[in-house]
């Protein structure tokens, strides 16, 4: 490290346990002892609060041991307000922060006193931050930290990267070059598949048939981390566990939406070793040592490799020993992606996600932080905005659009005149109108979805939360009902100030899942080892009863091909089903059964409904399909999905999501949570209402542009148009095929919109009205 | 026929309709709550937030459609027809004029609510409640008054079918009142299990949920 420490820019990239958070300090600390000075010297960044502390603590070690004058402060969202103002007066030499809080940090006037003399800035696990906005959001500060640091060099630390120049472009500066330092990769990981003498299930995600083998397991080892996909899934699994657990074991949970409290005990008694296991989600995937793991679980199949690769490295924390982890698969389908995993894991095949460029949501935030900060002209903030690799590519009219945005609201009714947010003065710059209106433009930094929480608690009590759930989520439940949060079965009794009131339930069945959040999709690279995993001669490594499902399969149909796209239709209930064996991941997977089943309504085949998986998609109608090709021409989906796309929940979420971090909704009108549920509206008739009378405004461009990349995840409908090119092959059976049975059984079926809300409402009110006699009044 | 849910209250034969609107079809007499004209204004002036500035047109457009489909005699606005006074005296030229064109030929009565208390200097007239016998129109329901039509509290009815989810804006009934829900297109609801409703409402109480119909059901509570 010291050898590239006066590169402008540099990453270092090296596996977990080797210490590279210390190389990346070194000549920060080898400076402040050679030439001791005041005033901020390094910045460190990194994407969790909890390892921005834990590397404070790493860091202070050999600075009291030696006893060098250093002093080093975290600031984050936990920090005290003195804190943090004193901070601003009189900076410590190395500051440890989060992309929000430093978002925050450069929304001052004062920006250019507090950082001026930066040397450094170290950026850690990079390559979780370069996968979202928030990456986004760091490289604009950083842009902004530049301007007044001209010599600023970058340092950015990742354990898994695919392709280290992705990476690069992204921490560079200005396009200028960034050297790229790698270090011998580890031990080879012992990762394998659990041995779990039951059947897996035919579909479904949750694990619950591994329970008794992953108990032996954390029997076996001292310290057990058992990963999960979504919070949903770590619930009810925990729940499960501890149904099982007659020998109780110490076992735990830790996701990100237990409360703060709930999860620290968590981690204190981790770090104790009182605990045998933790059942957890992404929340304790990056690098935070707690206590001794030495076995890494993960249930479900891990959809991508980088984030296996993470887990994995949350085994034995050391360098030259290997990590230990295994595998349950959920499902049979998921058996043979866990077999795909393994091979890349083995092979350090990594997906690569280039997230393409830079959010303008995040641009548009930016543009107003910009403002709080002190008065600036255009050209000068484009130049600034397009020195951030994400967005060099960005136009001068992608930029004034969102400009206008921030000023105006961009409508096409001019009708802010009076109240515009930023103002031009006489010497062209841009200032805002109001200099209040900064303190609320710094209540809603930041990229997260996490405003829109609600907090749990036992009715009647007061004392601490249980945890928090989505607002959507707690919109949709009805007395009566239950679920499931830290572990406990939980029924809903009522919204009260802003709290989802609940009351304990022992026994019963939790009846919904707790969160609506999404669900990650199979990665391309993946995707392509298991189909190309379909296509060897036998398969020794499965569990007898996969073989023969998949030796089946090949009899009475064929197996899916990376060059093929295998359609298969059925008679199936009175029903025609027909099954796209599109291998594109989930999210592409349902867009393209929305399409379809547009494109078969248009068509007269009466579609009902569909269900989408990682795999394939399956849709059934009234009429059999006859010739799936000419649904497939990506031309005519593509204007499938424009007129599909204005009115679709996808973009009503990914619309929410945008509003918010350009500024167009805050997450806390002050006085609408308190006053009252009536005086808040959804942001749906919002994006109802900009659609109908403003179709072309900026930030429905920017809405379709993120849905593009996430959620609707054309991309990867178009990549697998591209390998397929064509070749279809429409197989007509007269029953169920092996393949296609798991997708019967498949829950969050779709039904095809039109009269079935309508229908299903008049049928429940005309039940209702029986059922409590009122309809003979 | 008329579109909607008719029912009694007090001897007047009152029709609940898909549009949220109240239709007394003997007397003539529509009645419409929760306006919330000028929101967008209000928010940009107060809070500095520049949401889509469309809301007043479109809530005036659906309003006009029905008083073009109904014709009736007298129109009543139930309160908290502006967002607030300001709102209602920095009115588009275009709604002003759609406004007095929709109250050319006919009563029209606005009454105040808690966002509009005092009146605007838009034609018809200002009153804070309306009697017109047997009923009594006002903003905020009264605890043990009878007769009453009011507005104020948006309320909205949730229910699950079979695991669907569904929420409406919603009129409440019983034998004594109906509350009416709110209008304005940039406005939210209270669900009908709200404490607030839980001392206005009887035990015996409807639910007119609206939409593409109007379907009424038993008030869901807790």
């Amino acid at each position: 490290m010291m050898e590239h420490q006066n590169a402008s820019a540099a990453l270092l990239i090296a596996p977990t346990g080797s210490g590279k958070t210390m190389a990346g300090f070194l000549p920060s600390l080898v400076s402040l002892v050679e030439v001791p000075r005041q005033g901020m010297h390094t910045l460190y960044v990194s994407p969790l609060k909890a390892l921005a502390a834990d590397i404070k603590r790493n860091l202070l070690t050999p600075i009291n041991e030696i006893g060098l004058d250093i002093r080093v402060e975290e600031r984050t969202g936990d920090t005290s307000a003195t804190q943090k103002k004193r901070q601003r007066v009189d900076p410590p030499q190395i500051l440890l922060t989060t992309p929000e809080s430093l978002a925050l940090l450069t929304s001052y006037e004062d920006i250019s006193r507090m950082f001026s003399g930066l040397q450094r800035v170290v950026i850690d696990e990079i390559h979780a931050l370069s996968e979202s906005k928030r990456g986004d959001q760091l490289m604009l500060a950083l842009a902004a930290i530049h301007r007044i640091c001209p010599i600023l060099r970058r340092v950015g630390l990742s354990a898994t990267v695919k392709d280290p120049s992705l990476a690069a472009k992204f921490l560079s500066y200005n396009s200028n070059h960034c050297e790229i330092i790698k270090l011998d990769t580890e031990a080879p990981a012992d990762v394998e598949m659990l041995q779990i003498t039951e059947t897996a299930p035919w579909m479904g995600s949750g694990g619950s048939y591994a329970i008794p083998a992953v108990l032996r397991e954390v029997a076996k080892h001292k310290t057990t981390l058992i990963f999960h996909n979504t919070r949903a899934q770590a619930e009810l699994f925990f729940h499960n566990l501890w149904l099982a657990n007659t020998t109780n074991l110490p076992i735990g949970i830790h996701h990100g939406s237990l409360s703060r409290e709930q999860r620290q005990r968590v981690e204190q008694a981790m770090v104790k070793g009182e605990l045998r296991a933790i059942v957890c989600t992404g929340s304790l995937d990056l690098g935070i040592d707690w206590g001794d793991v030495d076995l890494v679980i993960q249930i479900g199949a891990p959809k991508n490799i980088k984030r296996l690769v993470q887990r994995i490295g949350r085994a034995n924390h050391q360098y030259d020993v290997p990590s230990k982890a295994k595998l349950v698969p959920a499902n049979r389908f998921e058996i043979v992606e866990c077999i795909a995993a393994l091979q890349a894991v083995q092979e350090n095949d990594l997906d690569c996600d280039d997230r393409g460029a830079g959010s303008r949501d995040v641009l548009c935030q930016h543009i107003l932080i910009a403002a709080c900060a002190g008065a600036f002209f255009s050209d000068e903030l484009y130049l600034q905005v397009t020195s951030a690799g994400s967005y060099s590519d960005l136009s001068r009219k992608a930029f004034d659009d969102c400009l206008d945005f921030c000023a105006t609201g961009g409508y096409a009714l001019k009708s802010y005149d009076k109240w515009q947010r930023l103002v031009l003065s006489n010497e062209g710059k841009w200032h805002l109108r109001d200099p209040r209106a900064a303190k609320r433009i710094r209540m809603n930094i930041g990229t997260i979805q996490d405003a829109e929480l609600l907090k749990v608690r036992i009715r009647g009590r007061s004392g601490k939360p249980l945890g928090e759930v989505e607002e959507a989520f707690a919109a949709t439940l009805v007395c009566g009902d239950t679920f499931l949060i830290g572990g406990q079965i939980v029924r809903y009794e009522g919204l009260r100030d802003m709290t989802v009131e609940v009351s304990r339930k022992t026994s019963g069945k939790p009846k919904i899942a707790t969160f609506s959040g999404t669900k990650f999709a199979t990665s391309a690279q993946l995707s392509h080892r298991m189909l190309a995993y379909f296509q060897k001669k036998d398969w020794p490594e499965l569990p007898c009863y996969v073989r023969k499902w998949m030796e089946l399969q090949r009899e009475v149909s064929r197996l899916p091909k990376v060059d093929r796209l295998l359609v298969e239709t059925f008679p199936n209930e009175g029903r025609s089903a027909s099954v796209f064996y599109g291998f594109a991941g989930r999210n592409a997977m349902q867009t393209l059964g929305l399409l379809l089943s547009k494109r078969m309504e248009d068509a007269g085949l009466n579609p009902l409904g569909f269900v989408a998986t990682d795999y394939a998609v399956m849709l059934w109608g009234l009429e059999p399909l006859t010739d799936p090709s000419s649904f497939l021409n990506p031309v005519g989906l593509r204007d499938g999905l424009e007129t599909w796309l204005s009115n679709n929940a996808v973009m009503k979420r990914t619309f929410r999501s945008s509003a918010v971090i350009s500024g167009l909704i805050e997450r806390n009108l002050p006085g609408n949570r308190k006053s009252g549920r009536q005086a808040t509206f959804s942001s749906d008739i919002l994006y109802d209402t900009l659609l109908k009378y403003d179709p072309s405004h900026v930030l429905l461009q920017i809405t379709r542009e993120e849905a593009m990349k996430g959620l609707i995840d054309f991309g990867r409908i178009e990549e697998m148009l591209g390998r397929v090119s064509g070749r279809i092959d429409h197989i007509v059976l007269d029953r169920v095929t092996p393949f296609a049975a798991p997708l019967l059984l498949e829950m969050g079926k779709v039904p095809v919109k039109g009269q079935a809300e309508e229908r299903l409402l008049a049928e429940e009110t005309a039940r209702l009205m029986a059922a409590s006699g009122l309809d003979k009044i | 026929m008329i579109d909607g849910h008719i029912f009694p209250l007090f001897g007047a034969q009152l029709i609940a309709r898909p549009s949220g609107i109240l239709w007394w079809a003997d007397e003539r007499i529509l009645c419409v709550s929760d306006l919330h004209l000028g929101k967008s204004d209000r928010m940009a002036r107060r809070f500095g937030v520049l949401v889509p500035p469309y809301e007043t047109t479109d809530t005036l457009q659906r309003l006009q459609l029905e008083i073009e489909f109904l014709k009736p005699a007298v129109v009543i606005c139930l309160g908290d027809n502006f967002d607030d006074l300001d709102a209602a005296n920095s009115l588009s030229l275009t709604d002003r004029q759609c406004l007095s064109q929709l109250h050319a030929g006919r009563e029209w009565i606005w009454i105040e609510g808690n966002h509009d208390p005092g009146s605007v200097e838009l034609m018809g007239q200002h009153l804070t409640e309306y009697k017109f016998a047997p009923l009594v129109f006002r903003h905020i329901a009264k605890v043990g008054a009878e007769a009453e039509v009011s507005g104020h509290y948006h309320p909205k009815a949730a229910m699950r079918v079979r695991n669907n989810s569904i929420v409406r804006p919603c009129f409440l009934y019983d034998e004594k009142r109906v509350i009416l829900p709110a209008f304005g297109t940039f406005t939210g609801g209270l669900r009908t299990e709200a404490v607030e409703f839980k001392t206005l409402m009887q035990s015996v109480a409807f639910a007119v949920l609206i939409g593409n119909k109007s379907y009424v059901m038993p008030m869901p509570r807790e």
